[in-house]
């Protein structure tokens, strides 16, 4: 599937709740994967991402080159951050809007609720850059995007983390 | 269309980026990239403008240059179809100031295989406890921990920390 890039308006726009797990739902989950892994080291992709405006989103930070803290592959349907702890700055860039990354800041550590795509519902935590992963995602379904959320990349003079001598 | 960068300094005063760019969108002059900086009381800019062959930057910036005391350095731009490098560390540092840190840290992470895509350094503290600060971003050619080592081996006065910066792509 083609992504939209911004400035494509409808990337600006509220994705609904899905409402049943059918068929079509599973069948365009299944092209949203194969459009994110066809793309260049997408961790993932929400569906407004390919004009599809229902509240489902793919995450997967598990083969990074140096690996981080995460939940394997996973489907997020109807997805709902419930709890918000810490904040950490990181550097995003994003499969619509090509050529230009920035910092961001996100909660390090949340909570939250989806759907698989079997309907069953999962609660869990996730933290570090899987955490900024799935608020990246879900912020698409929102609509949302990092840009809405950009600080300069000159403010990220210390790093709160790692004070090793 | 062709590309040039353009290159302002001087006193800082108010209003210099407002003249300058108006006089260039005037002009039908399209603005890329652009990074000002204020190092002292001293103001530079650089600009990659993109404009027509036939239109002479020198002199749609010579009034303002004039009135407001700036030196204009104007060249061609370079290869413009290379595409952004994504850094993927970045190094702080930071001590009580004396000569030679800049060159000392980026000495040893160049052997080590850095190159560095942005780089900025102030100096804080008081002025008789003055403290040098330096940020830096780069490509690590040759694997983080060649950079990490050579650090370790600096055996220094100053606080160095090498971080991962892990792109996120969603």
């Amino acid at each position: 599937m083609d992504i939209l890039t911004y400035p494509d308006q409808r990337l600006k726009q509220l994705s609904e709740s899905v409402e049943s797990i059918d068929k079509e739902i599973l069948s365009f989950i299944h092209e949203l994967e194969q459009t994110r892994v066809s793309g260049p080291g997408a961790v993932g992709i929400a569906a407004p991402q390919v004009n599809f405006f229902k509240r489902v989103v793919i995450v997967d930070v598990s083969n990074m080159r140096k690996p981080v803290d995460n939940h394997g592959h996973m489907i997020m349907i109807n997805p709902e951050i419930t709890d918000w702890e810490g904040m950490d700055m990181g550097r995003e860039g994003c499969l619509s809007i090509p050529d230009f990354t920035g910092n961001v800041i996100r909660a390090e550590k949340i909570k939250l609720n989806y759907l698989d795509e079997t309907g069953n519902t999962h609660e869990i935590e996730a933290s570090g850059f899987e955490a900024r992963a799935i608020q990246h995602e879900l912020d698409h379904l929102d609509g949302l995007l990092f840009l809405d959320r950009l600080v300069s990349r000159r403010s990220d003079l210390f790093k709160r983390k790692n004070y090793k001598k | 269309m062709k590309c040039s960068v353009l290159t302002l300094v001087g006193a800082d005063q108010a209003g210099i980026v407002a003249a300058v760019t108006d006089a260039l969108y005037k002009q039908d002059c399209s603005l890329a990239q652009a990074s000002m900086m204020r190092l002292g009381a001293n103001f530079a800019i650089m600009l990659r403008v993109a404009h027509d062959e036939e239109k002479d930057l020198h002199n749609i910036l010579s009034e303002i240059c004039k009135n407001m005391n700036l030196h204009l350095h104007i060249d061609e731009d370079v290869n413009t179809d290379v595409l952004k490098p994504d850094p993927d560390v970045q190094v702080t540092v930071y001590g009580a100031d004396r000569n030679g840190i800049v060159a000392q840290v980026t000495s040893a992470l160049a052997e080590a295989g850095l190159n560095i895509i942005d780089l900025e350094t102030d100096i804080g503290g008081t002025k008789d406890k003055p403290i040098y600060v330096m940020t830096l971003e780069g490509q690590a050619t040759k694997g983080i921990e060649s950079l990490q080592n050579a650090l370790d081996d600096l055996n220094s006065d100053i606080e160095v920390n090498l971080d991962e910066i892990n792109t996120l792509r969603g």
